[in-house]
């Protein structure tokens, strides 16, 4: 299907700010400024973008561990999403959650998630809200393939098969589950294979292929946006980094490893699909890269520059009479 | 010959490695406690030995028949611990970290707790489950949590917080022959701690309290990581002339109450520091207990340092500010005179 212009511009941009994002947060954590963990994104980022280029700040999204690139995706803004994985009181989140739970209620992003499984129960939560009202809201539950062995997933897949609600569940199958290949942890080749169980279509893509995941990701919101309930949208892919910074990943095969990093790699694949049709042309690629790389030195400097929380933070957002 | 020193997942990794060679039955499961299933590279090794390398090695040892990856499935797997162990296994369950237990609670708390007693004793369900806690890794709300005191307070489960590599090994190796259900905290911060470790097996008793260092002016009880702080603290107030003695309960369930109670009578103080959330914690238990059993032996009122009733922090000013640390404790003993 043809992506329109500035959408197709939009849409690089994204996943170059996911990108760089991504790749400055490795740097600054490998130099100790960023404190606690962080699992990072990088080379997943046609998914978040192929789906999000269909939402609205309306929609919601459900988020995992490695949330960065869906928050950059649904248009959280990076100098808060980076003063937040700084601890400072600019975050995003006040610096009280940090890398793994960004969220921002006014984006429909209700957050990154430390629990592997956390999100989809809270992605029904969202799709009956919008049923009950009667909007076009949808939401996307993102998840990986480890999570897709969770009792919360399958619970969660018929809660929203049943109630029809306007939910995609989105499998971003990386291949591991933290050290363990999905071969291993899953029953079954292909995770969609599974909405079958659940009675809603189900699609197996190439993740890294951003023109795949847009169309299957317009069918399914179109689908849910039109009260038909539910889908289940498994995309392939891969993680340029490890589990959390600082995985050795002797798990991964080498070649493997290099060829998602190279001619896998979902950034290079949509330039080469772009350039020679002259969708896109070089000097707005390149004009895209220049103003990315600025906002992301801007939101290291941002965060950096800002201060950190004051204590009395720490008894604030609760009800704490102790 | 100089004694040796192991840190504090070395003295849990040899339990394990030597309960294992004692018991065929004795298996160790869980997310990623090798890593690494069915890569063909490894050839059979690893790939972390779990996040914080404690089970390393394991596998290489005993195969992974007896070293199981689990998939991300909490309830899958603990329950399935739970089921093997009434059954004739004798699993050791790695729970990641503590916060997870929320995935998995029901196979907690209505399977593996209440088996033994609503079979009349017919079940027994001899299994460990390892647990990483505690604040200090900038790890933020739902992996820095220190929930001893809600697995206390469930009947069947028995609970147990060392401090030192010493009692790390000497509980495990414990915890493992027990026949009821252990729930083993281990902080997240211990990974620096060395200290003397015997090589031959051995095991520390439940239900009996160590004293790390002994006092005449006040008793400090301390759990976990608060032991280390209370340690430094009675260092501070023995420069302010202040004599304080160092209890470690070793274990929550079963509590040692005599021991704690025998240094209150000396010293006719008590400050308890646990690194939970205020409300109905371990610290406040042991208080309860104490002006219970022990009230005409205090001289002052009892105190308690425990974290805020607030989730953690992910920012460090914020986190060093909600964690209970050497500083509060002296001065919480300080106030008693």
């Amino acid at each position: 299907m043809d992506i329109p212009k500035d959408k197709l511009l939009w849409i690089y941009e994204r996943m170059q700010l996911i990108r760089v994002f991504e790749t400055r947060v490795s740097t600054e954590f490998g130099k100790g400024k960023i404190p606690g963990f962080v699992h990072l994104y990088a080379g997943e980022e046609a998914v978040a973008v192929g789906i999000c280029a269909h939402l609205t700040d309306a929609d919601y999204m459900t988020s995992t561990h490695r949330g960065h690139g869906h928050c950059v995706a649904k248009g959280v803004d990076v100098r808060g999403m980076m003063a937040e994985l700084f601890g400072r009181a600019t975050g995003i989140c006040k610096g009280k959650g940090g890398s793994m739970h960004i969220a921002d209620m006014d984006k429909g992003m209700l957050g990154a998630n430390g629990i592997v499984g956390g999100g989809p129960p809270l992605a029904c939560g969202s799709g009956l809200t919008a049923k009950t009202n009667g909007t076009d809201q949808v939401t996307i539950c993102f998840f990986g393939d480890g999570a897709s062995e969770q009792g919360t997933l399958h619970e969660s897949l018929n809660l929203a098969a049943i109630w029809k609600l306007p939910i995609i569940f989105v499998a971003e199958n990386n291949g591991y589950a933290e050290s363990t290949p999905a071969h291993y942890h899953c029953s079954v080749e292909n995770i969609a294979d599974r909405a079958a169980a659940y009675n809603m279509p189900g699609v197996t893509i190439d993740g890294n292929d951003l023109f795949a995941v847009y169309e299957s990701a317009h069918e399914a919101v179109a689908r849910a946006r039109a009260g038909q309930g539910p889908s289940l949208l498994e995309c392939k892919t891969y993680r340029h980094f490890g589990h959390f910074e600082g995985d050795a990943q002797t798990y991964k095969i080498a070649e493997e490893n290099e060829k998602y990093r190279t001619e896998l790699d979902p950034i290079k694949r949509f330039k080469d699909a772009v350039l020679p049709r002259s969708l896109i042309s070089e000097d707005e690629l390149a004009e895209i890269d220049q103003r990315v790389n600025a906002a992301i030195d801007e939101a290291v400097t941002f965060a950096e520059d800002s201060p950190f929380p004051e204590v009395q933070e720490t008894f604030t957002d609760v009800y704490v009479n102790y | 010959m100089a004694e040796r020193e192991l840190n504090f997942g070395e003295a849990l990794n040899e339990a394990m490695r030597q309960e294992m060679q004692r018991d065929p039955k004795v298996v160790v499961m869980g997310e990623d406690v090798a890593g690494g299933a069915d890569v063909d590279h490894l050839e059979g090794d690893d790939a972390w030995g779990g996040v914080l390398g404690v089970t390393k090695g394991l596998v290489k040892e005993f195969g992974r028949n007896r070293v199981i990856d689990t998939p991300i499935s909490e309830s899958g797997f603990i329950g399935a611990a739970v089921g093997a162990a009434a059954t004739g296994l004798r699993p050791i369950a790695e729970m990641m970290f503590v916060g997870f237990m929320g995935v998995c609670f029901d196979q907690l708390l209505n399977q593996g707790a209440k088996l033994r007693y609503m079979f009349g004793g017919k079940a027994k369900v001899p299994l460990v489950i390892r647990t990483i806690c505690g604040g200090g890794y900038r790890a933020a709300a739902q992996h820095s949590q220190v929930l001893h005191s809600l697995f206390t307070h469930i009947p069947g489960l028995k609970t147990v917080v060392p401090s030192t590599p010493y009692d790390a090994k000497g509980l495990l190796i414990s915890a493992i022959r027990d026949d009821d259900l252990v729930i083993f905290f281990e902080d997240i911060t211990f990974g620096g701690i060395k200290g003397v470790v015997p090589e031959e097996d051995y095991t520390i008793p439940f239900g009996k309290a160590d004293i790390k260092r002994a006092g005449e002016d006040v008793t400090i009880v301390a759990i976990g990581k608060m032991v280390h702080h209370s340690l430094t603290a009675a260092t501070e107030l023995e420069k302010q002339g202040k004599s304080a003695e160092v209890i470690d309960p070793r274990t929550l369930s079963p509590f040692d109450e005599d021991t704690v109670l025998e240094s209150v009578e000396k010293t006719g103080r008590l400050v308890i520091a646990d690194e939970s959330h205020p409300r109905c914690n371990v610290a406040t238990d042991i208080a309860a207990m104490v002006a219970d059993k022990g009230f005409d032996y205090l001289n002052a009122p009892i105190k308690m340092v425990s974290a805020p009733h607030t989730p953690v922090p992910f920012s460090p000013p914020l986190e060093d500010h909600y964690l209970p640390n050497p500083q509060k404790i002296s001065e919480a003993a300080l106030g008693l005179f």
